[in-house]
């Protein structure tokens, strides 16, 4: 029943899949004959804060970049007419729990030129900050946060470095860190704890506090409908039409 | 600000049967009533909307500064959904990763897990069967209309047309017996397996689909008389929630949202995956970037949809589903059964999982809701060192707040619902 392909797979079960992965470019990490004009044109312009080249899985063509440049060569990626890299597709982290660095990984594609382009920056683990790319793609926003939230990676000058996901008040650490256990750092016990003893102000956010204070206003009571004396807000009109 | 005032007839004239008939309401240009100086109210409230509310599609929780009814800002608060999929994923080998993507799209759970598969794929340099592929352009765009449906209903039913979501509610259940009739399961699909599927289309599933394809056009034709000029609708969706095509480029927002701005970006068109640029079809793109052209981009897009479902149903040709790749695929039940060699082949993949090469790959599809990114890391492991999503909803929703300040606290619903989340992928 199986074909001859099928059974030459088999001997080679044991070693996993070949290496169709990573493949450095000759020549330093540089392929002067890159087929994609964004990595030849910054390594032209930023010369050693450019660190290597990579093309991974056939056709993604990655630049590891130095961290104290990463704001650069972004804002001239983006605003550059040659590359116009206007929409952010994506900015995440890695660690692959080796507990020196965490990867920080810009996905770049560029709408009038139909372009992808990958921008890593390695961060020591002892330092994690990097500048922020709020005010360069305001879709990094909400990305930012949530890297911080789960890597632990400050991004400077952003306006509202806060968690996302986890609970203003978490208190376990960064839980995608490889060094994060998958059920948390505190027991059972006292996770529950903690969360039945969360008050109103921990599910707000400090500029929200501020402006609670500012307004001279009880916070609205989250867990309860509307809170004190705030009316519930306006419910669509179910079976009004 | 174009301010659209309504003038509703207050005296009803009696119709032929003698039942009421209510003069149909006009959006009429003009400027609304003057502004109200400080003297009444004077400062703002804040007001905290969800998490527990029926309006905001799951479990958003948006906290509103307003001054009488205006938006002054808005901040919502997310993660109260949170499973930490992205972490969980760590722990499992390749293929079990595929029931977690589809919790995270419950509106279209098809999409997502034909985009894992699909960049665990690029990952290990597997081309799937020709079969495959077109199988999975079937349950993709069936999903795509399974979202949009579910989108229309439930927009219409914020802004208080019930009708609508009984039409599409009931379209949906079909497109839920199918995947029941396909996966098994209604909601939680996992259909697919790295290098192909769980199974080959049960035996005249295509002919339950051709069924639905061709009384489905016939309800969307209904919905579009209810809404398209309903002038309810008309005046809670026009001008409201407005972004132009810059901002939404800056905000990263994908699909229905950014193409009613009018920018053209469609994967399925720039960045083709498994044949698409062979398929004739059309992208609708809008003007205005209000939630009226969301509205009808999202429209069309269900015709297109229904459009390359034909096609594909016409190509859709014989062969094997699965590729043949004893990394990947079992060997059949039968061979395993039967010889040694098979059945420890059998249990090695079943015990040790598929192993990807050391590499990544970032791949992303055009899902219901806008760009979906699969960003796959292995270091030659069976199990991902990092998995993460790309979520059209995080992003999109995270553009809320900018849409909505100066709006009425009324189109803070329509906004949100307009923008077509899934708490879900939003939370991971």
């Amino acid at each position: 029943m199986t074909s001859d392909r099928f059974e030459e797979g088999l001997e080679g079960l044991d070693q996993g899949a070949p290496r169709s992965g990573a493949r450095a470019a000759p020549g330093g990490g540089w392929d002067a004959h890159s087929d994609h004009p964004s990595v030849t044109a910054l390594r032209g312009k930023f010369g050693e804060a450019a660190l290597r080249h990579e093309i991974v899985a056939g056709d993604e063509h990655i630049v590891y970049v130095d961290p104290e440049h990463v704001f650069d060569i972004l804002s001239w990626l983006k605003d550059d007419p040659e590359q116009s890299y206007d929409f952010l597709q994506d900015l995440t982290a890695i660690d692959y729990g080796d507990g020196q660095r965490i990867q920080v990984v810009y996905q770049l594609y560029s709408i009038p030129h139909n372009r992808q382009l990958r921008i890593k920056a390695d961060l020591p683990i002892a330092d994690l900050e990097l500048d922020s790319v709020y005010h360069l793609w305001r879709a990094s926003d909400w990305l930012e946060r949530e890297v911080y939230d789960m890597f632990g990676v400050v991004f400077r000058g952003h306006p509202d470095m806060r968690r996302i996901l986890m609970p203003y008040n978490y208190a376990e650490g960064h839980p995608l860190r490889k060094d994060f256990p998958l059920r948390g750092r505190f027991t059972r016990a006292e996770q529950t704890r903690r969360a039945l003893s969360m008050k109103t102000e921990d599910h707000y956010s400090p500029q929200e506090l501020e402006w609670a204070k500012r307004l001279g206003q009880p916070l609205p009571n989250v867990m309860e409908e509307g809170g004190p004396g705030v009316p519930n807000p306006a419910m669509p009109g179910v079976g009004g039409a | 600000m174009r301010k659209v005032v309504y003038e509703v007839s207050r005296s009803p004239e009696l119709g032929a049967g003698g039942g009421l008939v209510h003069a149909p309401i006009q959006p009429v240009e003009g400027e609304a009533l003057p502004e109200v100086d400080g003297e009444i109210g004077g400062g703002t409230m804040l007001i905290n909307i969800g998490p527990q509310h029926p309006a905001t599609h799951g479990v958003l929780r948006l906290v509103i500064e307003l001054d009488g009814e205006t938006v002054i800002r808005c901040t919502p608060h997310i993660g109260y959904l949170h499973s930490s999929f992205e972490k969980l994923g760590e722990y499992r080998t390749w293929n079990q990763v595929i029931p977690l993507t589809d919790r995270m799209d419950y509106l279209a759970p098809l999409i997502y897990n034909c985009a894992y598969a699909m960049a665990v794929e690029k990952l290990m340099g597997i081309e799937v069967t020709e079969r495959c592929k077109v199988v999975r352009v079937i349950l993709m765009e069936m999903d795509r209309i399974f979202s949009h449906l579910l989108w229309l209903g439930t927009t219409a039913i914020d802004l208080g047309a019930f009708t609508v979501f009984l039409y599409t509610f009931q379209e949906r259940e079909r497109i839920y017996t199918l995947h029941e009739n396909y996966t098994g399961a209604r909601i939680t699909t996992s259909a697919t397996r790295i290098g192909g599927m769980m199974a080959d289309l049960p035996a005249g599933w295509i002919e339950e689909l051709e069924e639905f394809m061709d009384t489905f056009p016939r309800t969307l034709d209904e919905v579009d008389t209810l809404l398209t000029n309903n002038s309810i609708w008309v005046g809670r969706t026009q001008d409201v929630g407005t972004i132009s095509a810059e901002d939404a480029v800056n905000f990263g927002l994908s699909g229905a949202n950014l193409r009613a701005s009018g920018v053209s970006y469609d994967i399925r068109k720039d960045r083709p995956y498994y044949d698409y640029e062979t398929y004739d079809f059309d992208v609708p793109v809008g003007e205005h970037g209000d939630i009226y052209d969301r509205y009808l981009c999202r429209m069309e897009e269900m015709r297109q949809s229904l459009r390359i479902l034909r096609q594909a149903i016409d190509r859709l040709p014989d062969g094997p589903i699965n590729v043949d790749d004893p990394r990947v695929i079992l060997p059949s039940k039968t061979a395993a059964m039967n010889d040694m060699e098979s059945m420890i082949h059998h249990f090695k993949v079943v015990m040790e999982g598929v192993k990807a090469p050391v590499g990544e790959s970032w791949f992303s599809v055009e899902s219901s809701k806008g760009e979906l990114g699969m960003y796959v890391v292995s270091d030659g492991g069976s199990k991902p060192v990092r998995w993460h999503v790309r979520g059209p909803s995080f992003i999109n929703i995270a553009a809320l707040p900018h849409m909505i300040e100066g709006a009425l606290l009324s189109d803070v619903i329509a906004v949100n619902a307009s923008l077509d989340i899934v708490l879900g992928e939003i939370d991971r």
